[in-house]
């Protein structure tokens, strides 16, 4: 077990975990910030996506030990009142049908939006290829990636 | 105006004296999660009068409605209150939706399967609405003293023309939560809907898109701990013995034991499958620290003998033949062909030999479709807290009901002690039905005293499933000199199920047809995957009939509707079990929306339709072939589900399936080597994703003003074979086994 000192949400925060306990547990386990997703638990899915110094992160493979002093921020920091661009445009398109995937979609569109804030069918296809969603919603995922670009 | 009597479920329109549903089992990340919608101007009242099971209503004219059903993505947490709000006449604005418990004493059919919560529920629904609001008028009436029949209600506001009265529902809801149930009510006619049949936005989607804690997995307690299962490695194989001498000892681990689930004496259900009941529990306080002890643990499995069990097969008794042994591929593939040989007819109109030996042209074609995994997106999970003879639970699942007495009956806890309450489905596809997994969690917190979240990895889930069953099918087809399709014969088994639907089309539309069935006993565990059996059937008479028409040479759609244009002029045989008129109006539409018959440059374009769950669904796929790989360009549907409730989220869901059956036709696949699932996680199980998926979706409804039927299912099984079709126009070839990525591979 070792102590870490995170900035999480803007926040900081403090767990004693083992160094290997990956980010995705520490959040859910530890933290109570449930928003992030197990889906996989081996970089396949992308339900567990993270922004890492505002990188797109898988965190169930990202161990707690190698975040240092990087900025970590989660779906529940996207934004204070869950109005950031992407998140807006996914109500617009109503994209969620379970739901589960979604705040890794939403995740990952937010990172790709901030690197590149107008990406073609080919660049947001791209991006998203990660992110499984077992419910198919990835028309209106496209969709809403869109949207949001357009707001920003 | 239609009147509904409320004796019928009468259960769930009475009063019901403590709060029922909601917050009890909830915890307070769960009551932060159920907050009004923002734009809500009447906030939250002081006072909440109880009408029925389904409705509360507050003081300040705010409305609590209550969703029967668990909510795993078809929308139903949104659609079926709508109907409710309908017929009591609420502005939407004003509907606060929560989740109820299980609750058999005021609900019915609890459960998703079958696409049938919206289907089975509509006059329920309607009902518990239209009773409110008679009570409201009734309180009005009184208060007002005028006559209840000159009362009107709109949106919220009940008034009285003559004496120029008006109130919200907020100011009589006291008094009209202690009226008498009438015995009958009025029911708007269709044309007065307000709600049904405009699109709402999915009540929930705020909490999505901000990670509110909704889904079981996210359940947490003071004092819960993790618990993980070990399970045998391979089908055929159970536990011998096991040592933990050094995974007990590692940080967080509280326990490790041996559990039994499902005693094997115990009389199953239909939805009790259970593929291993003996399984090694490790239980700690993080979920990682319990996955590093799972690693470590080493055991010693042995052969399962054969074995039988008495089960109740929905009302109807059966017996599950559960064989010896380690399979694999080929020695299934052989046994299948075996059976294949011997099937059993299941319906012959007449003299289909004769007919083949006549007949001019016989086509003949054989398909296979693997076993699938269900792969919900959450894994499976369930929160347990047994407490002498009191059981708390909490997490997703399709059949609580059905779960609840084999819970009961494994823990010795009467059913009234037993609480589920059911959070939001991170996919359910089937696989949700199957709830060992609740029992296990109630089973270690029994054994442990202590709550317990249970959470299988990926890992588990996958190799540890209760999966479609392998299918095979050969069809053959004889055409006469005038390519009229004069005998039809269908042989489909599968192991362990066979998916044959004998009445189903194009049975009833030619005058010599035979089906027959088949099944091969397997210890691997199977059960409901979305669109049960149909999920292949579609898939391969579809396929089928779309090269019968072509060695007719006849264009794909008409050839369909002259086979229905027969079954309904001149049926064969009684039972078929498809209106033979909405079919074709499906595909009529069909043919308009994709406007077939056009071509656009280098579109291959394929044509598919199917009837299931009551409804009928049809499709056009249009792919082309880029540098070796197939990129599909857009889905037309047509789709006939009878009243369309809520239009937006119905498109989605037809969306979804159009994707999940691309994805699953081309990719999906779970192989077997000596009882060993080949696929551990989804890098060896291959799910759609965005590159592969269409660039677009249209969805058309039939409007025919009959009842809603189901809509969770009936677009997944057709999408199969316009697939197929449609890479046929492309390549030259034909798709007969799935997942089809193979042959396109090869
Ligand atoms: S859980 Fe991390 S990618 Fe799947
Ligand atoms: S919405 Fe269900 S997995 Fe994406």
């Amino acid at each position: 077990m070792a102590q870490y000192n995170l900035s999480i949400n803007g926040k900081s925060m403090n767990v004693d975990v083992d160094p290997n306990t990956p980010l995705l547990w520490v959040l859910r386990d530890h933290l109570d910030l449930v928003g992030t997703k197990f889906g996989c638990g081996i970089a396949q899915c992308g339900a567990c996506t993270v922004h890492i110094d505002g990188e797109a992160v898988r965190s169930c493979s990202y161990p707690v030990s190698v975040i240092e002093d990087k900025k970590v921020v989660t779906i529940e920091g996207l934004s204070e009142k869950g109005d950031h661009p992407v998140q807006k445009a996914w109500l617009e398109h109503d994209v969620p049908q379970c739901g589960y995937c979604q705040s890794g979609q939403i995740m990952t569109a937010a990172s790709l939006l901030a690197e590149n804030p107008n990406p073609t069918d080919e660049e947001i296809s791209y991006a998203m290829n990660g992110n499984i969603c077992r419910c198919g919603t990835y028309t209106r995922i496209k969709a809403a990636v869109k949207t949001a670009s357009k707001s920003l | 105006m239609k009147t509904a009597s409320t004796k019928i479920n009468r259960r769930s329109f009475l009063k019901v004296s403590a709060l029922t549903g909601g917050g009890m089992l909830l915890s307070l990340n769960w009551l932060a999660a159920c907050q009004p919608k923002e734009a809500n101007a009447l906030g939250m009242p002081k006072e909440w009068f109880q009408f029925n099971g389904f409705i509360k209503i507050g003081e300040n004219g705010l409305v609590t409605i209550m969703s029967p059903n668990p909510e795993g993505g078809q929308n139903v947490k949104t659609s079926m209150p709508m109907i409710v709000a309908e017929e009591l006449d609420v502005d939407w604005e004003n509907v606060l939706v929560e989740q109820a418990d299980l609750d058999t004493k005021y609900f019915t059919r609890q459960f998703i399967g079958g696409s049938q919560a919206i289907r089975s529920g509509f006059t329920n629904l309607r009902t518990a609405g239209a009773t409110a609001r008679a009570m409201l008028v009734a309180a009005a009436a009184q208060s007002w003293n005028v006559p209840a029949n000159e009362i009107t209600v709109k949106t919220g506001i009940i008034s009285h023309k003559g004496s120029g009265k008006s109130a919200n529902f907020g100011e009589f809801a006291s008094l009209a939560a202690t009226m008498p149930v009438p015995e009958e009510v009025p029911l708007k006619s269709a044309g007065d809907f307000k709600i049904i049949g405009t699109s709402k936005k999915n009540v929930e989607s705020k909490n999505i898109v901000t990670g509110k804690p909704l889904f079981g997995i996210d359940t947490k307690r003071e004092g819960m701990l993790i618990a993980m299962i070990v399970h045998p490695p391979a089908f055929g194989k159970t536990l011998k013995s096991f040592d933990d001498s050094k995974a007990r000892n590692m940080p967080g681990i509280t326990d490790i034991l041996q559990i039994k689930s499902i005693q094997d004496d115990y009389k199953k259900t239909f939805f009790d499958t259970v593929q291993f009941t003996d399984l090694i529990a490790v239980v700690g306080e993080s979920t990682w620290q319990v996955l590093q002890a799972k690693k470590a643990i080493k055991a010693e499995w042995e052969i399962q003998e054969a074995y039988e069990e008495k089960r109740d097969m929905l009302g109807r008794e059966g017996i599950r033949v559960v064989p010896k042994g380690l399979e694999s591929m080929a020695s299934q593939e052989q046994a299948m062909m075996v059976a294949a040989q011997k099937p059993q007819t299941q319906r012959k109109d007449g003299d289909p030999e004769a007919a083949f030996a006549q007949a001019a042209k016989v086509i003949e074609r054989s398909y296979t479709g693997p076993f699938l995994a269900h792969n919900c997106m959450e894994p499976m999970n369930f929160f347990a807290h047994v407490k002498g003879d009191r059981v708390e639970c909490a997490g997703p699942l399709q059949k609580p009901e059905l779960t609840e007495q084999a819970l009961s009956s494994r823990l010795g806890i009467p059913l009234e002690n037993i609480e589920i309450a059911m959070t939001r489905l991170g996919g359910g596809y089937g696989r949700r039905s199957y709830a060992h997994w609740l029992i296990e969690a109630a089973v270690i917190s029994q054994k442990m005293n202590a709550p317990i979240k249970l959470i299988y990895t990926r890992e588990d889930d996958m190799t540890g499933g209760v999966y479609r069953s392998r299918y095979q099918a050969t069809y053959r087809a004889a055409l006469d000199e005038n390519n009229q399709m004069i005998a039809f014969h269908v042989n489909a088994g599968g192991l362990p199920e066979n998916p044959l639907y004998p009445d189903r089309f194009p049975a009833g539309a030619v005058a010599n047809y035979l089906a027959e069935g088949w099944e091969v006993p397997s210890n691997i565990t199977t059960g409901s995957f979305r669109a049960p059996r149909s999920n292949f059937m579609a898939c391969v008479e579809q396929s089928f009939l779309d090269e019968v028409a072509e060695a007719a040479g006849k264009d794909p759609i008409d050839f369909r509707l002259e086979l229905l244009a027969d079954a309904k002029a001149n049926p064969v045989g009684e039972r078929n079990d498809y209106d033979a008129e909405r079919y074709a109006k499906v595909l009529e539409l069909l043919r308009e929306k994709a406007n077939w018959g056009s071509s656009k440059d280098g579109i291959s374009r394929g044509v598919s339709a199917y009837f299931c769950h009551n409804s009928y669904a049809a499709q056009v796929l249009d792919l082309k072939i880029v540098d070796g790989e197939v990129k599909i360009d857009k889905v037309t549907n047509a789709i006939d589900c009878g009243l369309v409730v809520n239009p937006d989220a119905a498109k989605n869901l037809c969306e979804g399936a159009v994707v999940d059956g691309i994805g699953t036709a081309m990719y999906g696949e779970l192989k077997f080597e000596n009882g060993v699932v080949n696929n551990s996680n989804f890098h060896q199980y291959r799910q759609i994703r965005m590159k592969e998926s269409p660039d677009s979706i249209e969805t058309y409804f039939v409007e025919n003003g009959e009842d809603p039927s189901g809509l969770g299912e009936p677009a997944y099984p057709p999408v199969f074979a316009a697939l197929a079709n449609a890479l046929y126009q492309a390549t030259g070839k034909r798709f007969y086994d799935q997942p089809f990525i193979n042959q396109l591979n090869s």
